[in-house]
């Protein structure tokens, strides 16, 4: 495989509440994402997926641990020019396209900000076309540069915040829950939207999400994250026929399906990690085979992988 | 298993319209829907399609811009001499609407748990807000039935949290104090407007559960406004599809989900990828929904629809009956209409889940 385009080993992000109380929102979390893929995490609020992109991105600035993007290490302090180019070459599209847009700008300078800021235009009318060119290819037409967010609807909204993030022709694109926010047939167009533009110019997602059908629908590889770990990792077909951890299983069964005889049958598994006896600082990452891994001390990854070759059996029967 | 029960609530041909700068937007065009004592309803439908509104209006929590054109809304409940009466909401003045009916008998759960409580007020308190109001109920018997209701909804260490703020709770929680309150007052009709939208997936399926086993230990009639198919499959008895003030198609949840008629509903049920979607698209029902400052001519969906025949650019399909229970408003139905088959790809995933259900019996 080629050299990760993101490299994130042990990452560590707490938020001191007071002199005795530190939030761990990340508690060592390592994985990496290959140029043009998609890689998703999931998992409940709480669970940290938010903090990991935004630590990433340099928004906070990370307590431990070490991410290399591009071959340049932008965890600690940064020279000018590694950090010119961690905010040209990644981007990021936020979950409410309500909030993150600023309602006092027109759409041209939304979108022209980062042109302007990096000086990547030749001449006012460059930028005008540059402007243009990402509005038709996110599915505007050109007459929306001169109008306000308000404006638009929220699909609309959206499409603005994807070419916002787009227009630095960055190498990774981080996408917080960018969808949830969205009607089904809306979130529908965006997706599509999105993997269009991948093929086109090969950009890497890092997918942030709770809602795992679209996770599984866009992504290449999956995270679950829970309460700051990162429980299980692997491709998504991994993750979805075989999946290991009780907290994977937990989240697997409470996808609706639509499909009303079988959802008025089915009852999702419960799973509380206070009185599950698991203890996650503990676990260490497992290979299952292939890139699929799972945070398990020995003992329990022992108990894990053999009722499941039992319930096959079973099934089997 | 409608004509066994009674119908409780029946909105009958509600037309509404609303004042704006712009002019004036004919949100609601027409709709009828029924819910059975003990059943639940879904209505589903794109934002803007006017599901909020149809169950505002039976709240009266209209805004001052709405005028209500034509149609009624039946209830029927039995009043504390255990007569059987029936009133149309829309008719009822707005005092008595907010003290016999609002809360008492018809309650609503709103979208979002962090904006439909007091900051200021313990939750034991907001909880108790009702039972005075409704029931006269003495201090000390209501905050029984708060802590009665608390560990109803699954709320551990119930007499502790009564004293809590909203605050104090995750957002899982807070929702299950909303339906607290919803079910302080022991209402008919249990209204909830996207109950689940703001919680993630794990929370979302306890949630739903506890309604349904609410529903069942009450006889509570529940109506789920929403556009999350997968939520609908889960809870409903009956759904209906909401398009631009319109229901375009209402049948059994069965129906809706295995045999459904109208390209709408078909695009709304391809776009939700399911585990085993694996095409390199998915379908977006294109375009968006109608303008409806500007009536639109013929069939609203047209424009949209892939299908769409001569016809729907003239005049508006009327509902036609495909079953017993299930109605649709497409021309592809009419009798004369070229015989149009749902989408490949939707007919495969349809026979996946046709399979998928006899594994389950």
């Amino acid at each position: 495989m080629s050299e990760p385009l993101l490299k994130v080993e042990n990452l560590k992000q707490y938020f001191p509440i007071s002199r005795s109380y530190t939030v761990k929102a990340v508690n060592g979390v390592s994985f990496n994402i290959y140029p043009g893929e998609t890689y998703g995490l999931v998992g409940e609020s709480g669970s940290g997926k938010t903090t990991i992109g935004r630590s990433i991105i340099r928004l906070y600035n990370p307590t431990g641990g070490k991410v290399t993007f591009n071959g340049r290490d932008i965890s600690g302090k940064m020279d000018n020019a590694t950090r010119d180019m961690l905010r040209k070459d990644m981007q990021m599209i936020f979950q409410d396209p309500m909030a993150s847009l600023n309602p006092r700008k027109k759409v041209a300078d939304i979108i022209g900000e980062g042109l302007d800021i990096h000086k990547r235009y030749a001449s006012r009318q460059d930028r005008a076309d540059q402007i243009s060119e990402m509005l038709k290819k996110v599915g505007l037409s050109p007459e929306h540069a001169a109008r306000y967010p308000h404006q638009f609807s929220g699909g609309q909204r959206q499409r603005v915040g994807i070419a916002r993030a787009l227009i630095m022709q960055p190498k990774l694109v981080i996408a917080d829950e960018c969808i949830s926010a969205l009607d089904v047939s809306i979130q529908a167009q965006v997706v599509n939207l999105m993997k269009d533009i991948q093929e086109e110019t090969g950009c890497a997602y890092l997918f942030i999400a709770h809602d795992l059908s679209m996770v599984k629908y866009i992504s290449d590889r999956i995270g679950v994250l829970h309460l700051g770990y990162l429980v299980e990792a692997g491709t998504k077909e991994e993750i979805f026929s075989n999946p290991i951890h009780p907290y994977t299983k937990s989240l697997l069964s409470a996808i609706p399906h639509p499909n009303p005889e079988v959802e008025k049958r089915r009852q999702s598994i419960a799973y509380d990690y206070a009185t599950s006896g698991i203890d996650y600082a503990k676990g260490t990452e497992h290979s299952v085979g292939g890139a699929h891994t799972v945070l398990a001390t020995d003992a329990e990854f022992d108990a894990w992988t053999r009722p499941s070759i039992q319930q096959e059996k079973l099934r089997g029967t | 298993m409608s004509e066994a029960s009674k119908t409780i609530l029946d909105i009958r041909n509600l037309d509404i319209s609303f004042k704006t700068n712009a002019g004036t937007v004919h949100a609601i065009r027409g709709v009828n829907i029924d819910l059975c004592k003990g059943e639940t309803v879904a209505i589903v439908g794109e934002s803007g399609s006017g599901k909020s509104v149809t169950m505002k209006a039976a709240m009266g929590l209209l805004d001052s811009n709405a005028t209500v054109n034509s149609g009624e809304i039946l209830y029927t409940y039995t009043d504390e001499k255990g007569k059987e009466q029936t009133v149309d909401l829309l008719k009822l003045p707005k005092k008595v609407l907010r003290q016999q009916i609002n809360g008492q008998r018809i309650a609503m759960v709103f979208q979002d748990p962090m904006t439909s409580l007091d900051p200021t007020m313990t939750i034991g308190k907001q909880i108790m807000e009702g039972m005075f109001l409704h029931k006269n109920m003495s201090k000390e018997a209501a905050k029984a039935r708060a802590i009665e209701l608390l560990n109803l909804v699954g709320i551990p260490d119930a007499e502790k949290r009564f004293k809590n703020y909203p605050h104090q709770l995750s957002g899982g929680m807070r929702q299950r104090v909303v339906i607290a309150i919803a079910l302080s007052a022991d209402p008919d009709i249990l209204i909830c407007d996207e109950p689940t939208t703001a919680l993630d997936v794990t929370i979302q399926a306890r949630i739903l559960e506890l309604i349904m086993d609410i529903q069942k230990k009450m006889k509570l009639s529940v109506i789920y406004i929403t556009h999350d198919l997968g939520v609908v499959a889960k809870v409903a008895d009956y759904v209906d599809v909401m398009y631009a003030g319109k229901i375009v198609e209402v049948g059994n949840v069965n129906e809706i989900f295995y045999e459904p008629k109208h390209p709408y509903t078909w695009g709304l049920l391809s776009a939700m990828p399911d585990l085993d979607t694996d095409d390199d698209r998915l379908y977006s029902i294109p375009g968006s929904p109608p303008n409806l400052l500007h009536e639109p001519q013929g069939d609203a969906f047209a424009a949209r629809n892939p299908f769409a025949l001569a016809i729907d650019e003239k005049a508006e399909p009327p509902l036609f009956q495909v079953s017993r229970t299930h109605f649709a408003a497409t021309w592809l139905l009419h009798p004369d209409a070229p015989k149009i088959e749902m989408p490949k790809e939707l007919e495969a995933r349809l026979e996946r889940a046709r399979k998928e259900v006899e594994k389950y019996l």
